[in-house]
């Protein structure tokens, strides 16, 4: 009894007896949740536009922010940085599709997958190779971007809302909407789009499947660099980040493979469910829940609806 | 010249279905075994740096090898794909480690076999999704058992009698009264009981892929529809591919902890080796035992080479460096192998035999 | 294929064993300058590996003999750290330094069977302070049992003494490895002892740079302190997510894994009045880390590429593990009158090592660090613990705190009963 009380019922006393507090626990949730959604939206760019399944993701975002910081340190100014930047995640995307992609074309999926590990070990070793291994300082304020914090008096307490998670929210909004825009209204976003339908009849008219592929990797790119920047700010530029993008499965599983929105809704859900759970539950089970219970929340959602909330293809069922 | 099998018949099919049919083979596969268990101890025993190349290399190497075929006969021969072979591992050792602190009298080798009983055990609870889904779906329910398992390892303080520091811990484990595992034991014992369940266990998989149960799992990885229609079925074949698999891997963990490391704590069982596990099946073939050796050595080896290379020749360059380098030729390595072979070593050696049957006179 | 293995294998075992064994003193030291942890690794192999180039440089070795520091990678990995230790064990290795709580745990037990000693300077198992169950093992100046207890006591003095710890809530902060669950059976004894909530909050080393959650839990359970048990990036995202939900950063307490320099960059002033524990001053104000600037990085001979971290918190840190260490050889050559030693011959050095004021300024390491004595009961020493005050800038040492002998002995003594008590054929010694 006193079980299923601390389970059933504990809990949502807890919820709404401090609703200020709730209040927080749900902004950060989805702060975070915006976060695994960015490195989400680079999987599912990737995966609708060449079916690989990108590993190197969560690298990528490390690596990319590591250029930024790395060459701000040699003494680049932050704007020039972050286009230099943007520079290297374009080769490092003509680099890959160029070397990796382009030999592997029409592999069983398994191998793809094998080669962005691969390529995510590379990545992880030339990083370091070529920036130092050191934890870095995210050049936060270089960047612009706000440092501060507001408060907020809501249901009699305070809730704090960083600057910066607000500016996060901001940005990856606008990311998305560009990205958006991009693959509705430009001619390689539709190219794009045709190349995500049907690789073989947007041959024959004519697309350039490699260069789409590297206008997408380029893309996933961008988004990483964002994703690391907004990551690195609030934490700090190091290896260990590269973990955390493995999260980005549980949410796709969730949104669908296929599906942009689907990502970012998924990504705000994973984000606000595990923080509900890991504070009001977790301490049920000894704490540090959050580190599984987004893939076992997949795992159902894999039992229940494989395609995920807006896929588009139905899975092959055995 | 050499390989051919040329004047060799087969008079019953008892010699022809054996499971290697041609001479050449069987001398080579003795001469292996003979290097491996009398060539590589002598080695180690008489060198002063045996230890190391013992304890170092090939202790790692034949119980990656026996995780890898685990591996395999998931990926390769049933065609499930996990990402979850280092929690597997992970299970054999706590409960290697739980059977030897409760029951200290039991043999330190009928343990190890034991604990893969309940690898097999988890591998079948989390394969039961295998029957709904396949292919990215699986590993992501593969992922979930790993860190919903690692995270298990530290927070059930049972599992490790409640020691302080969340670790394994092994003592100096005895039996047919010399020590066979510990910090005393000598590391010629080791690798030769290591070696030798390596060898059983790889005899008795080689089997099993060759009979009724093994043939199942091909048929479902090929097409699981016809494989149903033709009488095969899935649950069954599915299910005993998880256990068989994770019956490896957990014997695997076990000989990991108590033969080789002496000591280990969740990193040993992380996510990091399941991906290292699937470099060593991808790397020396999906589908072959003789490549999961192959895949094991190349993994395994290959850095500890790069990392001790420049000092011998005598290169001055700081061991970070050599690290990294490391990581970029591996990863460069893996790209490159998949591009121009993608079935592996295994396939290049079985290149290389056809090769050598036309030897020298390709075209007679 | 096992052909070309072995081969291959052989070659560079062969390789290994002819590298020339001239007389140099051979020091094996287990870095990670790669990997999650490297931003901490890298300065405190620096430290370490400048101080002994120094004194080569400057005196020709220890007693006339070359050190020859051998860096191995393991990028905090405990498996590397086996096949490191494997591969320097067959060449008289003075010492093992493994540098990882988990590789120590895997080195313990092969310290005695192979002789070699093992120094983890104020990390590894904390049982092993126990000089009469433990015979190898070295983990001076202080264990994670006697720092827990040096910072409680701390916050108790802040308190306005011990008895107001009862009824406090103090929140524990650590990564969730054998390195931050090392200290919880004190915390929970001292807890009992005083009358103090403990609030644990594990943080996976996945989830290290996620820790918005564990620091809303403490935002709703409201602890009076904090202490953390952190590690590369898990500090300084810590830092950051407790200035984020307000938590007042003079009750904020790192131990000193979570009180470096690199912890604070890029937050400098967020930080202001975080606590931290330490055992080396700060600074490179002293005449042998002077001799380090001139002898060894200025004229490149290390790989320390950025001359302000000489003297910082790990840098220094690297540098005690340096002095001991050299220290142990000075004392073995003393006593066995020949400069080419053993790891036994270290062994014996170890128990008497004694750092007193007047030996650390004849270093030229005068107020470097605390006193350190270390003797064949007490291979910890239990020394006292330096609590340090971050300001915005720089770490200020506040003071000096001691450990609460009389509580962590005895705990220390059934830790290390209990830890051999499975172990058949544990090698212990009897002191005199």
């Amino acid at each position: 009894m006193e079980l299923l009380h601390s389970i059933f019922i504990g809990p949502f006393a807890d919820m709404f007896s401090d609703l200020s507090f709730l209040i927080q626990v749900l902004w950060e949730g989805f702060v975070q949740g915006t976060l695994y959604a960015l490195i989400a939206l680079g999987f599912v760019l990737i995966f609708k536009a060449s079916g690989v399944f990108n590993f190197a993701q969560g690298i990528m975002v490390v690596f990319a922010v590591l250029a930024l910081v790395g060459l701000y340190e040699a003494g680049v100014p932050a704007w020039l940085a972050l286009i230099l930047t943007i520079g290297i995640m374009g080769l490092l995307a003509i680099g890959i599709e160029r070397v990796v992609l382009r030999p592997l074309v029409n592999q069983h999926d398994a191998i793809l997958l094998m080669a962005t590990i691969g390529l995510a070990r590379f990545l992880s070793g030339a990083g370091q190779f070529i920036f130092g291994g050191e934890n870095k300082a995210m050049i936060t304020e270089e960047l612009g971007l706000p440092t501060g914090s507001s408060e907020a008096e809501i249901f009699g307490g305070v809730v704090f809302f960083e600057h910066l998670d607000i500016a996060a929210v901001i940005i990856a909004g606008l990311l998305v909407a560009a990205l958006a825009v991009f693959f509705s209204k430009t001619r390689i976003g539709r190219a794009l789009r045709a190349v995500a339908d049907d690789h073989q009849a947007a041959l024959s008219v004519g697309i350039s499947l490699n260069q789409i592929w590297a206008i997408v990797w380029f893309a996933a790119g961008i988004v990483a660099l964002v994703t690391g920047i907004m990551w690195g700010a609030r934490s700090d530029v190091s290896f260990a980040l590269e973990i955390i993008a493995l999260k980005a499965l549980a949410v796709l599983i969730i949104g669908g493979f296929t599906s942009i929105p689907g990502a970012i809704i998924a990504g705000i859900i994973v984000g606000l469910v595990e923080k509900l759970f890991e504070i009001y539950w977790g301490s049920l089970l000894g704490g540090g829940v959050e580190a599984w219970f987004a893939y076992i929340v997949a795992l159902i959602f894999l039992l229940f609806r494989p395609q995920g909330l807006f896929g588009e293809k139905i899975i092959e069922r055995v | 010249m050499f390989y051919r099998e040329a004047g060799q018949f087969k008079t019953d099919y008892k010699s022809d279905s054996a499971v290697f049919p041609i001479l050449q083979d069987r001398v080579g596969i003795a001469f292996m075994i003979f290097l491996a268990l009398v060539v590589v101890p002598l080695y180690g025993w008489s060198s002063s740096s045996g230890e190391f190349f013992l304890n170092g290399i090939m202790i790692p190497f034949m119980i990656f090898a026996l995780v890898t075929i685990g591996l395999n006969i998931l990926m390769g021969y049933a065609g499930q794909l996990s990402l979850g072979t280092g929690a597997f591992t992970g299970v054999g050792a706590y409960a290697c480690y739980k059977l030897i602190t409760h029951f200290p009298e039991l043999n330190l080798i009928v343990a190890v076999l034991m604990s893969g009983f309940f690898a097999a055990a988890v591998g079948i609870i989390f394969g039961l999704p295998s029957l709904r889904i396949k292919g990215l779906y699986l590993a992501v329910t593969t992922l979930a058992a790993q860190f919903f398992l690692e995270w298990l390892f530290i927070r059930w303080e049972w599992l490790y009698n409640y020691d302080p520091s969340g670790a394994l811990i092994v003592p100096d484990i005895t039996a047919f009264g010399i020590i066979i595992a510990g910090p005393s034991a000598n590391a010629v014992v080791k690798y030769l009981v290591v070696t030798l369940i390596v060898i059983f266990m790889t005899w008795i998989a080689s089997n099993v892929i060759r009979g009724r149960i093994g043939r199942s799992w091909m048929m479902i990885r090929d097409m699981d529809i016809a494989a149903e229609l033709m009488g095969v079925r899935p649950l069954a074949a599915k299910l005993s591919a998880f256990a068989m698999s994770s019956f490896y891997c957990g014997v695997g963990g076990a000989m990991m902890v108590f033969f080789w490391l002496g000591a280990a704590e969740v990193e040993s069982f992380d996510i990091n080796h399941s991906f290292l596990f699937l470099f060593m099946v991808i790397i020396g073939g999906m589908g072959s035992l003789i490549g999961s050796f192959m895949g094991a050595a190349f993994i395994w080896v290959l850095p500890i080479i790069i990392k001790f290379l420049p000092a011998t020749i005598g290169i001055e360059i700081y061991p970070s460096t050599v690290e990294h380098i490391n990581l970029m030729i591996i990863g460069g390595l893996i790209v490159f192998f998949l591009a121009v072979e993608p079935n592996g070593l295994a396939r290049l050696w079985q290149l290389a035999k056809e090769k050598l049957r036309v030897w020298p006179f390709p075209y007679a | 294929m096992k052909i070309k293995l072995l081969l291959a294998g052989l070659a560079s075992a062969l390789a290994i064993t002819s590298a020339p064994v001239s007389a140099e003193l051979l020091v094996p030291h287990l870095t990670y300058r790669t990997g999650p942890f490297a931003g901490n690794g890298i300065v405190f192999a620096n430290g370490f590996y400048d101080y002994m180039t120094m004194l080569n440089e400057r005196d020709g070795g220890i007693g006339g003999v070359k050190v020859n520091v051998e860096e191995c990678e393991t990028g905090y990995n405990a498996q590397k750290g086996v096949e490191c230790y494997e591969s320097t064990k067959g060449r008289n290795p003075l010492i093992t330094i493994p540098n990882s709580t988990g590789i120590t745990l895997q080195l313990i037990q092969k310290a005695s069977v192979d002789q070699i000693p093992l120094l983890s300077a104020g990390y590894g198992l904390s049982a092993a302070a126990v000089g009469e169950k433990f015979p190898w093992i070295f983990n001076a100046p202080t264990t994670y049992w006697g720092q827990m207890s040096a910072i409680l006591s701390y916050i108790g003095e802040l308190e306005g003494g011990m008895d107001n710890l009862s009824g406090k809530k103090i929140g524990f902060i650590y990564l969730d490895a054998g390195y931050g669950r090392e200290p919880l059976p004190l915390l929970e004894t001292l807890s009992e002892q005083y009358g103090f909530e403990v609030l644990k909050i594990p943080v996976a080393g996945k989830e290290m740079q996620n820790q918005s959650s564990h620091w809303l839990t403490v935002r709703k359970e409201k602890p009076d302190w904090m202490i953390m048990w952190g590690w590369g990036a898990m500090n300084s995202t810590a830092i950051k997510a407790a200035a984020k939900i307000r938590f007042p950063m003079d009750r904020f307490i790192g131990n000193w894994w979570s009180s470096a320099h690199v912890d604070m960059k890029g937050h400098e002033e967020l930080a202001k009045g975080y606590r931290g524990a330490t055992f080396s001053a700060n600074g490179d104000s002293f005449p042998a880390l002077q001799d380090v600037i001139k002898l060894v990085v200025d004229p490149g001979k290390s790989q320390t590429t950025d001359k302000s971290t000489v003297g910082n918190v790990l840098y220094n840190r690297g540098v005690i593990n340096a002095v001991l260490t050299a220290e142990a050889i000075t004392i073995a050559q003393k006593n066995t009158g020949k400069t080419d030693i053993t790891g036994a011959d270290m062994r014996d050095a170890f128990e008497q090592i004694d750092m007193s004021e007047a030996r650390l300024s004849e270093l030229g390491l005068e107020g470097f660090m605390e006193p350190i004595k270390i003797s064949c009961t007490e291979h910890s020493g239990s020394n006292p613990v330096i609590m340090t005050q971050w300001n915005g800038e720089d770490w200020v040492p506040s003071k000096a705190v001691p450990v609460l002998r009389e509580i962590v002995i005895p705990e220390l003594e059934a830790a290390a009963d209990k830890y051999i008590s499975d172990k058949p054929g544990w090698t212990t010694q009897t002191c005199s």
